[in-house]
C-alpha cells in the first residue's frame, strides 16, 4: 500500500500553495500541506534539535516530525547562504536516530554544476520523474509565488485601514483554496485575474498620511507568521501600512542582491552573508522613503543579521529613524512582544504628530 | 607605518604567514597581548549581547590597539578549499568599520573569497598593490611567508603524532577552533587543567589538515564550514587511538551548535563531553567536571587491563 510518495516541505508563509503545485504537477507525487505550526510544533522541534541552533530549524524539524506522524515519507530541505547549508543533513540524522522511515530530498547535496547530479538528487523524489513535466510546471509555479507576494504587499499596506474587518485575509484565503484544484496555466492566470480585481475592490478609508513602518529581518523569521508571532497582523490592527521586501520574488526569482549591495555601499563594503545585504539595503530604503519606523525581527544567535544588527544601528543614527530589535527564541513571551510593539506605536505617533 | 595586527580569530590560524609576511618586508607591527580579563570587557562593550565569545574577544584587541598603530590588519577570509568559513570571518571589516566609526580606523586588509586555487596568492598581490611594494618584492615575501607557515603547521603535526605514539599517559582529544584552544582565556585553562590531572592533551587543530578533511568527508558530505571539517576529520581518524573527546565551543558559536549535535550523534561509542565557554569566568565549574571525565576515562583504561 505504501507505493504513494507524499511530499512535504516545512510551512513557510503562503508558499505551500506553489509547493503543492510544483510537485502535484510538475514531479508527479502527492503533496501533503505540512500542518500549521503550533506551541505544540516548537516544543516537539526544540525537544530534538541542538540547544541553541537558530529558531529556524527547530520550527522545521518540528513541522517535519508532526507530517511524519501525518503520513509523509519524503521530506525536503533547501540549503542557503548560512547554518541552513547543514539544516538538511542534520535534520535527516536526528529523524532517523527516532526511528522514522522516510526519503530525504536534501537541496545541499546537489552539485548544480553537473546535469547528472541534478538528475539523480531529483528522482529520489520520484525515481520516473520527467524533466519535461517540471518545465513545463515552472513557470505556473513562479507565477503562484509572484501572485501571493504580490497580494500579500497589498494586504500588508492596506488591510489596516479596511472598513469590514478582515475582508483583505477572506479573499486571501479563498483564493488559496482555489489553487488547491488548479492543474494549469491558464487556468491559474484566470483565478489571478478575478481575486486581484476582488482585492481591489475592497473599500478602504485610509488616511492621506499613515504610519509606515518596514519590517526587515531574517529569510525564516520575517517570512512565516508564526515565527514572528503575528507581527504583521498585530501591526495592521493598528492601524500601521507595513512595508516588507524580503520575500521569493526579490530574493530567488528576481534577485535584487547586486542592487542591494550598490544601495548599502557606504554602510557595508563586502557580502557580509546570507541575507544581511538585503537587510541593510531594505532598512536604507525606508529611511530614505521616509518611513516612521523599522523593526528587525530575527531568531536568535542569527550570525548575518547580527552582523546587519551594527549597521542598522548607525542607520538609525544618521537618519533619525527608530529601529526596533527582535530576536525570537523557542521560549519568547507573547505579551512580552506586545507590550514592546505598543510603545514603539505610541512613540511613533507621537513624533508623528 | 606600524601595523597592529590583534590576537584574535584568524591570527591563530596565519600566525606565521603574517608575521614573516611584514618581517620579509620590513613593516613595523605589534601584535595585541594575550587575552585578559580587561580587552573582553572592553569588548563585550562594544558587542552586541548575544554575539559570539571569540567576536566580543576580538573587538576588545581592536579597542585595544585603536590608538596605538596607524592603521589595524583585519583580512576577510571568506572560504577555504571547496568550503565557506563561518560568516563572521567575512564581516569582520564591515562589523570593526561600522563599530568603531567614530574613532576614523584605518584598516588595512586582503579579500581571499572565491574558489579558484590561487585566490590567496593573488589577494596577497593586491594587498602590496595597495602597500606600494614592488610586485617581485611582493611576490617573494608571499612565497617566503607562506613555506614558514607551512613548515610550523609541518611541525606541529609531526611532533604530535610522536607524543601520541609515545606517551602512556590518558590521551584526550580536544576538538576546538583554534583561536579559541590557543586563547590565553577560553582554551589554555582547560589544556593547564588536563597536565595538572596527568592527562595528555592532543589538539585536534594541530592534526595535517588536508588529511583530516579528506577523512571529514566520509562521515558528513554537506558539511558547509572547512574549519568544522578539520576538526571532524581529526576525531574520525584518531578516534580508536585516544581514550576520549572534548569538544569546546564558545557561546553561542554558530557552526558549533550543528556539528557537535552531529558529532555526539554520530559517534556514539566514544566517551564525548562539551564544555560550552562563555564570558563569565567561573573554571570551578569546568574543573570538576573534567576531574570526573578524567576519573572515567581511568576506570574505563583500567577495567580493559
Amino acid at each position: 500500500m505504501n507505493n504513494e510518495i507524499i511530499a512535504c516541505f516545512p510551512q513557510w508563509g503562503s508558499y505551500y500553495c506553489a509547493f503543492r503545485f510544483l510537485f502535484e504537477n510538475g514531479f508527479g507525487v502527492k503533496y501533503m500541506t505540512p500542518p500549521p505550526i503550533t506551541k505544540n510544533t516548537i516544543e516537539l522541534g526544540s525537544k530534538h534539535s541542538p540547544d541553541y541552533v537558530c529558531v529556524p530549524f527547530k520550527y522545521c524539524l518540528g513541522c517535519h516530525i508532526e507530517a511524519l506522524e501525518k503520513g509523509a515519507n519524503c521530506l525536503m530541505q533547501i540549503y542557503g547562504g548560512c547554518r541552513l547549508n547543514y539544516y538538511g543533513e542534520l535534520e535527516e540524522k536526528i529523524l532517523k536516530d527516532l526511528g522514522y522511515n522516510f526519503k530525504f530530498f536534501n537541496m545541499a547535496e546537489i552539485n548544480f554544476k553537473s546535469p547528472k547530479s541534478i538528475l539523480q538528487n531529483l528522482k529520489i523524489v520520484n525515481p520516473n520523474v520527467s524533466i519535461v513535466k517540471i518545465a513545463k510546471a515552472l513557470p505556473a509555479t513562479i507565477g503562484i509565488i509572484k501572485t501571493i507576494d504580490r497580494m500579500e504587499d497589498f494586504i500588508r499596506q492596506n488591510a489596516g485601514f479596511e472598513q469590514n474587518e478582515n475582508e483583505m485575509e477572506d479573499i486571501f484565503s479563498e483564493f488559496k483554496q482555489k489553487l488547491d484544484s488548479t492543474t494549469g496555466y491558464k487556468e491559474y492566470k484566470k483565478l489571478k485575474k478575478e481575486y486581484l480585481k476582488k482585492l481591489a475592490n475592497v473599500k478602504i478609508n485610509k488616511p492621506k498620511n499613515p504610519i509606515r513602518v518596514g519590517l526587515v529581518g531574517d529569510y525564516y523569521t520575517v517570512q512565516e507568521p508564526f515565527s514572528n508571532y503575528n507581527m504583521e497582523k498585530e501591526l495592521e490592527k493598528m492601524g500601521i501600512e507595513v512595508h516588507r521586501e524580503m520575500n521569493l520574488t526579490n530574493t530567488i526569482i528576481k534577485s535584487k542582491y547586486k542592487s542591494s549591495r550598490k544601495i548599502g555601499k557606504k554602510y557595508v563594503k563586502f557580502n557580509i552573508g546570507a541575507t544581511a545585504n538585503y537587510t541593510v539595503a531594505e532598512a536604507l530604503k525606508y529611511a530614505k522613503n521616509g518611513l516612521d519606523g523599522i523593526i528587525q525581527v530575527k531568531s536568535f544567535g542569527c550570525t548575518p543579521e547580527l552582523n546587519a544588527q551594527t549597521v542598522l544601528q548607525n542607520i538609525s543614527k544618521d537618519y533619525k529613524i527608530p529601529i526596533l530589535h527582535f530576536s525570537f527564541d523557542s521560549q519568547t513571551s507573547e505579551t512580552g512582544i506586545k507590550t514592546r510593539l505598543e510603545a514603539f506605536y505610541d512613540m511613533l505617533s507621537a513624533k508623528k504628530k | 607605518m606600524t601595523i597592529g595586527i590583534p590576537r584574535a580569530l584568524l591570527y591563530y590560524k596565519n600566525e606565521k604567514l603574517w608575521t614573516k609576511f611584514f618581517d620579509e618586508l620590513g613593516i613595523n607591527y605589534i601584535i595585541s597581548p594575550e587575552t585578559n580579563k580587561e580587552i573582553i570587557e572592553n569588548g563585550s562593550k562594544y558587542a552586541i549581547d548575544e554575539t559570539c565569545l571569540p567576536i566580543k574577544i576580538f573587538l576588545g584587541h581592536i579597542d585595544y590597539l585603536k590608538d596605538k598603530c596607524d592603521c589595524i590588519f583585519i583580512p576577510r577570509i571568506e572560504s577555504d578549499q571547496d568550503r565557506e568559513t563561518c560568516l563572521n570571518f567575512r564581516a569582520q571589516y564591515d562589523l570593526v568599520k561600522n563599530t568603531f566609526r567614530n574613532y576614523n580606523l584605518k584598516i588595512l586588509f586582503y579579500n581571499d573569497s572565491g574558489h579558484k586555487p590561487q585566490k590567496e596568492s593573488k589577494a596577497y598581490k593586491k594587498l602590496c598593490k595597495f602597500l606600494h611594494i614592488k610586485k617581485s618584492l611582493g611576490k617573494y615575501a608571499y612565497y617566503i611567508a607562506k613555506q614558514t607557515q607551512m613548515y610550523y603547521e609541518f611541525f606541529r603535526s609531526e611532533n604530535q603524532e610522536k607524543v601520541l605514539k609515545d606517551t602512556k599517559k590518558i590521551k584526550v582529544l580536544l576538538l576546538a577552533h583554534a583561536y579559541n584552544i590557543g586563547d590565553k582565556y577560553v582554551g589554555e585553562p582547560i589544556v593547564n587543567m588536563l597536565e595538572k590531572l596527568n592527562v595528555q592533551p592532543i589538539i585536534a587543530e594541530y592534526f595535517d589538515r588536508k588529511k583530516c578533511i579528506k577523512a571529514s568527508k566520509a562521515v558528513s558530505k554537506t558539511l558547509p564550514w572547512s574549519y568544522n571539517q578539520h576538526l571532524l576529520g581529526a576525531l574520525e581518524l584518531y578516534k580508536d587511538v585516544v581514550d576520549g573527546v572534548i569538544l569546546i565551543t564558545t557561546y553561542p558559536c554558530g557552526p558549533d551548535s550543528m556539528c557537535d549535535e552531529m558529532i555526539v550523534r554520530q559517534y556514539k561509542d566514544v566517551p564525548i563531553i562539551t564544555l560550552t565557554i562563555d564570558a563569565q569566568d567561573a573554571t570551578a565549574g569546568i574543573e570538576t567536571r573534567l576531574e570526573s571525565f578524567v576519573d572515567i576515562l581511568n576506570f574505563k583504561r583500567n577495567g580493559k587491563k
